[in-house]
């Protein structure tokens, strides 16, 4: 099994390589840094125009300068953005920024998403599996920039009522915020808490109506009877052996989502004011920033790659019949 | 079988007077679109301290229903009246919570499917220790219920008990797998084990096994137990007393004996004379039940069997017969007003059935007295041979071994004759039936089908052979698409063919009526015919084309037991009417008996015994045949009681390794009976086929008749 799981990681990386070079390609082709430059006012002399064709080598053919690029990605260094900032240095705080937001709303959303889908699904068609249900599809249906801006409007109702800022909604940090450790805790959890809540709210519906159909399908089953003739109460089955079972195949959801999430998460970055990865992208495209773009993709790409790898995992350690030797 | 003394450590049980279990008026109700289904209706029985039980009935008659009722385990949606006391304490009515202390550790179960029984999450031994640790968890290390579980597992006949505990239950088989299950049900010495269908959906040499140790859990625990069976033939030798059950109630109870002899309720007698018998020679008829068991939301007042009594009169119809005391045996009841003239008739058990349905021996064909040599042949087998790669890797497959599913077989079916081929589940029969049905060349060996060598066969010859040879397969439900209606689906095989419109609107309904359905019926869905309907559905579509050879796979293994007398019956005289020739797969040696001319048994890919029926099955001379036969009941209490019953050890072994030299002789008695020169025989040479009577060869090099009916 580990030489297995280490054969695909080999994989991965070659497919990490070739999504980048796609992405890398793409951009190359299609942005015009120099037009931009050109179209300043005033326009900048045509020395520093070619100085900075040159630092961007756009003198070379497009897989050269992606040779480059790489190599310098090997080493650490993600080249310099347009501005001639390095990447390198932002990519860390970014990262982290993204990190932070999605994994926490993942999973309370995985969480309770699930407890959500196997409450609904034991007591089927009765009122509470209703309304998860209503709940489920009014959030499903919702676009995260309308969830967002309600939970923000909710939010600071909630502030006015109380009379001072306890959910702020702007930013993942005060700026120049002074304080011991435990303050700046203090303050970045107050940030977090609304953003959290519309990923995962969002989150939480996707998952309950999976698993909902997952536990519905292991409800009749003969190995659940089995477990209550052998003396376990009828909720202790539904848990020990139901749900159990039923996760198995929720495993490859749970790990795609994660990757797939980093990615979809540009909406919920730029409404709450997060500076991560998805609010990169779209900054980077605006700025025709190859260097940018293709760092962002390779990101996304280990990502969703590192996903499949965790679900192939998850899979392997939750269900007994597929683990081959 | 160890040691049946393993100490059970449960406190002293209370010593309770009388049953361990009693019903009285039992009623269970679901909720339903078309109105609420009274699945039970007013059952009373009890269970003493250490007697068997059998309930027996079609489906639908509420059997599993009133034993779920007893366990507790029945969906919330059901209302349960009435009163069901376990020894002497009433169970209706108590939480989820009160019952889990009963269950697993006073009352157990087992289940009839054992593939799906247990969690496919947990290892085997986990799921054993499992039942003790829930009852005893205070008392009882983690530790200790783990090796109380290898020690159950040992008991129960598991081999390499310590080993195979830490196994996951798709590593067992299905035969292991109730074997775990009984294991966990008599974990903690029970006062009563409910067992519903056990060995329904297993093989009959491992439902010969399992019945075993069923009584042998019963001796080491004691407990009464309940058995639930469609098959009259599995509690015959078992059961104390019995139970008829049909639309939700009882219609017959008494002893096994009495039941079986003298039954005094048309349906029981329809339900003894639907069963082929194993050791009936000469042509028996089969009693056929007609109609189906009626729907149970909005019953009509009267006897509910009375729509497919063939002694209905008017009083029937008035109200619904109370089971009353026949023979003036206090123990023996019936729900009939005609239980009297029943009675009076001399015949006994399934001949009385035949003489009251009616039911008389299908005639045979003209061409049937014809001697088989002068016939033409339909299908010939000669050495064919079936292997599969086993491969290993994704991107390099390489190949790592090879299954020999079909290991070079050879038989022949004259016209107008039913070859029966026979042989546990994994032995290589769906393997050659699909071969044939292929009509490709073999990999090795040839296949010729009315004398034409199908190697050489272009694309427009072998659709033209198509015509000459068709299928009915296993599965009524499944195949008959559910989207086309009847007509559609006979007059498919005419339309492919090319037949003219006219010619399959005038063929279609003749068909119908061929299989004995209406034609008015087809422009139905087949979704609106019962099982044995369906089949009759699949047998019209089947002789379409009018062909020489119906290939019939397992055509009535999943038919109630008094539809499949009918659906036998049908066979039968289309044989007779039509000259069809049958191949005829099928695992119930019982129904092979009453249908096929020749049989040929079939083990590892190989065919070890063939020959003509009686032949075969009055003096079988592979060892392997002989303990097939002794694994099959026999619908008779007291030949039962007296048999002695060969049991193989194990399971079939893996067709990509057989063992060497001759296949069966890693689970044959005899071989484990010779002397080490005769065995060394076995283990280096294959035996060849040899004559060993007028029409019958056996594959043994120490082949000797041994009666086993």
């Amino acid at each position: 099994m580990a030489g297995f799981l280490l054969r695909r990681l080999v994989n991965y990386v070659v497919l990490a390589l070739v999504a980048t070079f796609l992405a890398f390609t793409l951009a190359s082709v299609t942005f015009d840094p120099i037009g931009v430059l050109q179209q300043r006012n005033p326009p900048p002399p045509a020395a520093s125009i070619e100085a900075k064709k040159r630092d961007l080598h756009l003198d070379q053919p497009i897989p050269q300068r992606f040779v480059t690029w790489m190599g310098g990605v090997v080493q650490g260094d993600f080249g310099r953005t347009i501005a001639d900032r390095p990447i390198t240095d932002e990519l860390g705080r970014r990262i982290g920024v993204s990190l932070r937001l999605f994994l926490l709303g993942i999973t309370i959303g995985i969480l309770f998403g699930v407890l959500l889908g196997v409450v609904s699904a034991i007591r089927q068609y009765k009122f509470s599996d209703y309304f998860a249900t209503l709940f489920s599809f009014i959030l499903l249906s919702t676009p995260v920039f309308v969830l967002g801006t309600l939970l923000k409007m909710g939010a600071q109702g909630i502030n006015d009522s109380i009379g001072t800022n306890v959910l702020i909604f702007v930013g993942e940090q005060t700026p120049g915020f002074q304080g011991n450790w435990f303050e700046h805790l203090g303050d970045r959890l107050q940030h977090l808490i609304v953003p959290t809540l519309a990923i995962a709210l969002g989150q939480i519906a996707y998952y309950s109506r999976y698993q909902r159909s997952s536990m519905l399908d292991v409800l009749g089953s003969d190995f659940l009877r089995t477990a209550q003739a052998k003396g376990l109460t009828r909720r202790k089955a539904l848990f020990k052996h139901g749900l159990r079972t039923a996760l198995i195949p929720m495993a490859t959801l749970f790990a795609f989502g994660f990757g797939l999430l980093v990615v979809g998460g540009t909406f919920t970055e730029r409404i709450f004011g997060w500076f991560g990865m998805g609010d990169w992208l779209v900054t980077g495209i605006s700025a025709q920033d190859t260097n940018v773009t293709a760092t962002v993709t390779l990101f996304v790409a280990v990502c969703v790659l590192f996903s499949g790898w965790l679900a192939d995992v998850l899979y392997a350690a939750l269900d007994p019949r597929i683990r081959v030797n | 079988m160890t040691s049946s003394e393993i100490l059970f450590d449960s406190p002293a049980d209370p010593v309770v007077e009388g049953p361990v279990l009693q019903v009285e008026d039992l009623h269970v109700s679901f909720p339903s679109e078309a109105g609420r289904v009274q699945a039970v209706r007013g059952l009373s029985y009890q269970v003493s301290p250490g007697e068997v039980l059998g309930i027996v009935g079609e489906s639908g008659s509420g059997k599993s229903v009133s034993s779920l009722a007893v366990m507790g385990l029945l969906p919330s949606s059901a209302r349960i009246t009435g009163s069901i006391k376990f020894q002497g304490r009433e169970l209706i009515g108590r939480t989820d919570t009160e019952l889990s202390k009963i269950r697993g550790r006073r009352i157990s179960m087992v289940f009839q499917d054992p593939l799906s029984a247990l969690t496919p999450v947990y290892t085997v031994g986990d799921q054993i220790a499992e039942a003790i640790l829930v009852h005893r968890g205070g008392a009882v290390s983690k530790q200790a219920a783990n090796k109380r579980a290898v020690e159950l597992l040992d008991l129960v006949g598991i081999p390499n008990a310590a080993e195979r505990a830490k196994a996951f239950p798709h590593e067992f088989s299905g035969g292991m797998r109730q074997r775990a299950v009984i294991a966990m049900a008599i974990t903690n010495d029970p006062d009563l084990i409910i067992a519903d269908e056990p060995t329904t959906a297993l093989d009959v040499t491992v439902q010969a096994q399992v019945l075993q140790l069923l009584e042998t859990a019963q001796e080491v625990t004691g407990a009464g137990i309940v058995i639930i069976t469609h098959d009259l033939g599995v509690v015959a030798g078992f059961a104390d007393r019995l139970m008829v059950m049909y639309a939700g109630r009882a219609v017959e109870t008494g002893k096994v004996d009495e039941i079986y002899q003298q039954p005094r309720m048309p349906y029981t007698l329809g339900l003894l004379g639907s069963i082929p018998r194993l050791d009936v020679g000469e042509k028996q008829p089969l009693v056929p039940i007609t109609g189906q068991p009626p729907s149970l939301t909005d019953l009509p007042p009267g006897c509910p069997f009375a729509p497919r009594c063939p002694m209905v009169v008017d009083a029937c119809h008035t109200a619904e017969p109370p089971l009353i005391e026949v023979d003036g045996s206090a123990e023996h009841h019936a729900a009939c007003i005609r239980t009297g003239e029943i009675a009076a008739t001399d015949a006994e058990g399934a001949e009385a059935a035949a003489e009251i349905f009616g039911a008389e021996v299908v005639e045979e064909a003209e061409i049937a007295k014809v001697p088989r040599e002068q016939r033409d042949t339909v299908l010939e087998l000669d050495h064919l041979v079936k292997e599969y790669p086993i491969n290993k890797g994704v991107v390099f497959k390489r190949r790592v071994g090879t299954v020999h599913a079909v290991a070079g077989i050879s038989f022949d079916i004259r016209e107008g004759e039913t070859l029966g081929l026979v042989g546990e589940s994994g032995c290589g029969k769906t393997t050659t039936l699909m071969e044939i049905l292929g009509l490709q060349k073999p990999m090795a060996g040839e296949i010729s089908v009315l004398g034409t060598n199908v190697s050489s066969l272009d694309s427009k010859r072998r659709k033209a052979i198509r015509r000459d040879m068709s299928v009915v397969f296993q599965d009524p439900m499944a195949s008959l698409d559910p989207r086309l209606t009847i007509n559609d689906v006979i007059a498919e095989p005419m339309q492919v063919h090319g037949y003219g419109k006219d010619e399959i609107n005038r063929r279609v309904p003749e068909l119908m009526r061929l299989v004995g359905l209406r034609p008015e019926q087809l422009s139905r869905y087949p979704g609106e015919f019962s099982g044995g309907q369906r089949q009759r559905i699949g047998i019209a579509r089947a002789l379409a084309l009018e062909p020489k050879l119906v290939v019939l796979d397992e055509p009535v293994s999943a038919l109630d037991v008094s539809i499949q007398a009918g659906v036998i019956n049908l066979l039968e005289e289309l044989k007779a009417k039509l000259g069809l020739a049958y191949l005829f797969v099928a695992h119930d040696l019982s129904v092979v008996r009453h249908i096929a001319d020749r049989v040929a048994v079939m083990y590892l890919g190989k065919i070890i015994e063939i020959g003509e029926v009686d032949s075969v099955f009055d003096a079988p001379r592979h060892p392997y045949t002989q303990a097939l036969l002794s694994a099959i009941p026999i619908p008779d209490p007291v030949k039962e009681r007296q048999r002695e019953r060969i049991l193989l050890t194990g399971d079939l072994p893996s067709p990509a390794n057989p063992p060497s030299g001759c296949r069966f002789r890693t689970r044959c008695f005899l071989h484990a009976s010779l002397p080490p020169e005769k065995q060394r025989t076995c283990i280096e040479l294959e035996p060849p086929r040899e004559v060993q009577a007028p029409d019958h060869e056996a594959a043994c090099h120490f082949a000797q008749i041994r009666q086993v009916l």
